[in-house]
Order: C-alpha cells, then structure tokens, then sequence
C-alpha cells in the first residue's frame, strides 16, 4: 500500500514541476512589472492544489486507459484486416471528436462575425449561425479526412514530408485566393481541432498500427497523424471562405 | 459552494466531450471487432482517472491561473503601460515599445506548453517508442522553446501589422528545407508536435493576449489581427524539434568521432 503513495507522491511532484514556470511568469509579471499584489491568495492556492491533483489523475489515467485502448484497437483492425472498417472507424474518430470541440465552436462563432463584418454574410443572426455550424461540419470533415489519409499512409508506408509538403504548397495557393478576413481564422484552425483527449488516443492508434504491420517502424510510420489533422483544417476553412 | 457547483459543470462538460469518443470506440469494439477488451475494467478506470483529472485541471485553471493572465494580458497591452516607461508624452507608439508584451509572450508561450497534458502524453510515447533516445524533458523543452519563440514573433506581426501570411510561408519553406537535413526518425514527431502544443492550457492565455493586444494597438482590428498566434504557436515548434534532433546527433557524432580518435591515440 505504502508503495501506491510513494508512486503518487512522486508523480505529484512531477505535476508540481510542470506548474512551476507558470506560476513563476505570472508571479514575475504581476509583482516586478505591474508592481500589483497578489489578488485572492486562498483562491490561488487551492486552484493550483486542484491543477496539480488534476494532472496528475490525467497522465494516471493516460496509461491506465487512453493508450492501451488506443494500441488494442489498432492491433484488432490490424488482425481483422478490413481496411474498409479501419477507415470508417478512422474517418469517425477524427469527425466525432472534432464535431464537439469547444475550442472550434469558439473559433467558428467567431468567424462568423468576422465574414458577417467584412460583408461577405448577411449580419443576422440566423445568416452567422448557419455560416458557423457550416464551418464547424466543414472542420469535422477535414479532420476524418485526415486520420483517413494518415492511415492510409502508415499502411502503404509513404514517406510524411511529401505528403506534408504538397499539403503546404496548396496552403500557400489558396492563401492568394482566399478572402483576407478568413486567413488568420483558417491558420489558427489548424492548432486548436486536436482536443486533449483525442492526441494521446490518435497518437497510441498510430503507433499501435505502425507497429503490428510488418516492414513498419513505429517511429517512421507511427507518428504523424496529428500533423495531417493540423493542416487538412486550413485548407478546407479557406476553401468554405472561397464558396461562401 | 460555488466552487462545487462550478466542478460539477466543468466535469459534465468534460464528459460531453468524452462521449463521443466512447460511443465510437465502444461501438466498433462491439459491433466490427466483436471481441472483448483485454482488462476492461481497468480501462475504464483509466477513462475516470482521465475525465476527473481534465476536469480538476481545468477547474484549477480557471480559478487560480487564468483570470489573472487574462487580466495581466489587458494590463500589458494597455497604451498607458506601455508609455508609462516612455519620458515624453504624446510620442508615436514605436513597435519596439512593446518589449514586455514580447517578454511575456515568449515567457508564458514557454511556461503553459511545459504544462500542456497532451504534450506530456505525446513525449511519453515518443520516449518509450525511440527506446529512450528522445528525452521526454529534451522534446518538451524543444516544443516550449518554438512556442515561445512562435507566440513572441506572432505578437510583433499584431504590433506591426504585417500580414501573417508573409511569416507563415516563410515559415513553411524553412521546414520543408530543414526536413531534408533532419534525421528521418525525428520527422514525424516533429511534424506532429506542431499540432499537439496548442490546448487546454496555451489557447486561452494567448487568445487573450492576441485580443487584448488587437484590441489597443491603433489600426488594428480585434476580429482581423487578433486571430493567428495559434498558427505561430503550431509552425515553430516544428523547426525546434528537428533542430533538437539535429543538435543531439550532431553531439553524438562528435562524441563517437572523439571516442575512435582516443582509441587510436591508445593504440599507438
């Protein structure tokens, strides 16, 4: 029993120094830079007790039960050897963790009142709030694309910085296309479509694959999904900002 | 009191989130694989171990970091700030004025990435993936730094108001030049770490910092500039990486070169 506290005292500690430099930036800023007080210090506290109890659960959890069923899962479809039902899965992944993504409901309001601003939608609200849930679907789809094309590459073992770089380039063309206003909102939507929860599954799906086909290296083939689920967003956000 | 009630709708919403990952996974278990999953129950206990704790995390977040960041970024942003360091009054804002908004960018770019769970997650299965060779510190500190280095440079674009599109496809080119000199091992890694950085921790405080700054420096507009940190904060961390990796065996290599030297000298 006393080795279960050691194990959480230790990863506690862990939790403890991963906090530090936050708490020293803000801490900095606050009192050398602004020269203000510390507000509500009680609050601080047991805030940062619940961030470092947090983590800690988190990264416990992480190896208890998002690797392992990320890792299962591949090695079943890979026994099974049903590509079709590998890509569904694939496909349904990416779009159903991106589709209730706070972050992208965020972005895509936003958006919304941009393209509502720069005149290229009505500015009531029904017009934005089509213009936003379209977005959304559209950031969904571009996400299951992703694990699908991802995949489809660990399997044929196609080299990334091809795939990755033809992916730039049409970046850079659409950029000349697409409206201004949407630029920054298709870049930033890029970053914020991978949740917490889905990078250590996707990533343990990846790996998991890489390393029950043969000819694969789990290092080479098994990382990179994450790449295309950050880059496919871009395109298709400027693309829905060209039709609309 | 509140703080319970306030627990209770974060960890609900967590749950929300969780949901649909648990449908498809256990839906697929059930109805395609059709075979039981080995230690179910531990699983399953790994997944409450998972909500709970993103759940206290963010609660903590919000109670003890957050507001004061948000705050801090309005305050560093502030025109009345930023000319209080200046001796006369009425002097047009030069981009270099801003050196503590650049100060803090990079600082807490640097700081939440060390934080961010997902990145955790990521370096440990890097590290159990390479058999060690990547370090789970040397690949969080590579990522804090191009964080750091991509949310400083992206708030100098929002003071100067140079197009972002400029900054990013110069970026792009430096990568793709970059992949060639890389070892092929690290490439994968380093392309998905540009997208694994930015989460529950770094989003808010930048999108805070981007808006505040957005909002107060002349000529800007809050909906137009205040967007595209995240993209610097995702592009960077990419060119770190592969520099890391290009460091290290740059430092094995001499390493290994020294070593034979020796031996010869030994044997002779």
């Amino acid at each position: 029993m006393s080795n279960v506290f050691v194990a959480l005292g230790r990863s506690m500690a862990g939790s403890l120094r991963d906090l530090l430099p936050i708490v020293v930036v803000i801490g900095f800023f606050q009192v050398v830079v602004l020269q203000q007080s510390v507000p509500d210090l009680f609050g601080l506290l047991t805030g940062l007790l619940c961030v470092v109890a947090g983590l800690t659960f988190f990264i416990y959890g992480l190896e208890m039960g998002l690797f392992p069923i990320g890792e299962v899962l591949a090695h079943s479809f890979a026994r099974k050897g049903s590509l079709f039902w590998l890509l569904v899965f694939s496909f349904s992944l990416g779009f159903g963790t991106t589709v209730a993504e706070p972050a992208l409901i965020a972005v895509a309001a936003e958006a919304a009142s941009v393209a509502a601003e720069g005149g290229m939608i009505d500015a009531t609200e029904q017009a934005m709030k089509s213009y936003a849930s379209g977005l959304r679907y559209t950031v969904a789809v571009s996400v299951g694309l992703a694990i699908v094309i991802g995949v489809i590459r660990i399997l044929k073992g196609w080299p990334i910085h091809y795939m990755i770089a033809i992916g730039y380039v049409l970046v850079v063309v659409m950029t000349g296309f697409a409206p201004q206003e949407i630029i920054g909102i298709a870049y930033d939507s890029g970053g914020v479509t991978t949740s917490t929860i889905t990078v250590p599954l996707v990533t343990a799906l990846g790996v998991g694959l890489a390393s029950s086909i043969e000819g694969r290296n789990p290092m080479i083939d098994g990382f990179g999904l994450i790449a295309f689920a950050s880059l496919t967003p871009m395109i298709f956000v400027m693309a829905y900002g060209m039709v609309i | 009191m509140e703080t319970l009630s306030q627990l209770f709708t974060i960890l609900l919403s967590t749950i929300k989130d969780v949901i649909p990952i648990v449908v498809i996974i256990f839906g697929f278990q059930l109805l395609v694989i059709r075979r039981p999953i080995p230690h179910l129950k531990k699983v399953l206990f790994g997944f409450a171990y998972v909500i709970v704790g993103l759940a206290l995390f963010l609660l903590g977040l919000e109670k003890a970091l957050f507001p004061v960041g948000r705050l801090m970024a309005q305050q560093l942003t502030d025109p009345e700030f930023i000319r209080g360091s200046m001796s006369a009054v009425g002097e047009v804002l030069h981009w270099s004025d801003y050196y503590w908004v650049y100060i803090f960018a990079f600082a807490i770019g640097a700081s939440t990435t060390i934080a961010e769970p997902s990145l955790i997650a990521v370096a440990i299965k890097a590290n159990e993936v390479s058999g060690g060779a990547i370090g789970v510190w040397g690949l969080r500190l590579a990522v804090a730094l191009g964080v750091a280095v991509g949310i400083s440079l992206g708030t100098f674009r929002i003071v100067t108001g140079y197009p972002i599109h400029w900054f990013i496809i110069t970026g792009y080119i430096f990568v793709v030049i970059q992949t060639f000199f890389a070892p092929k091992l690290i490439v994968p890694l380093a392309y998905d770490s540009g997208g694994v950085t930015t989460s529950t921790v770094t989003v808010p405080l930048v999108a805070a910092l981007g808006l505040g700054l957005a909002s107060t420096v002349p000529g800007r507009s809050a909906l137009i500039d205040g967007f595209g940190l995240i993209a610097f904060a995702s592009l960077f961390p990419m060119i770190t990486v592969m520099g890391y990796a290009q460091i290290t065996e740059m430092v094995a290599a001499r390493a290994k070169r020294k070593q034979k030297h020796e031996e010869m000298v030994n044997e002779e």
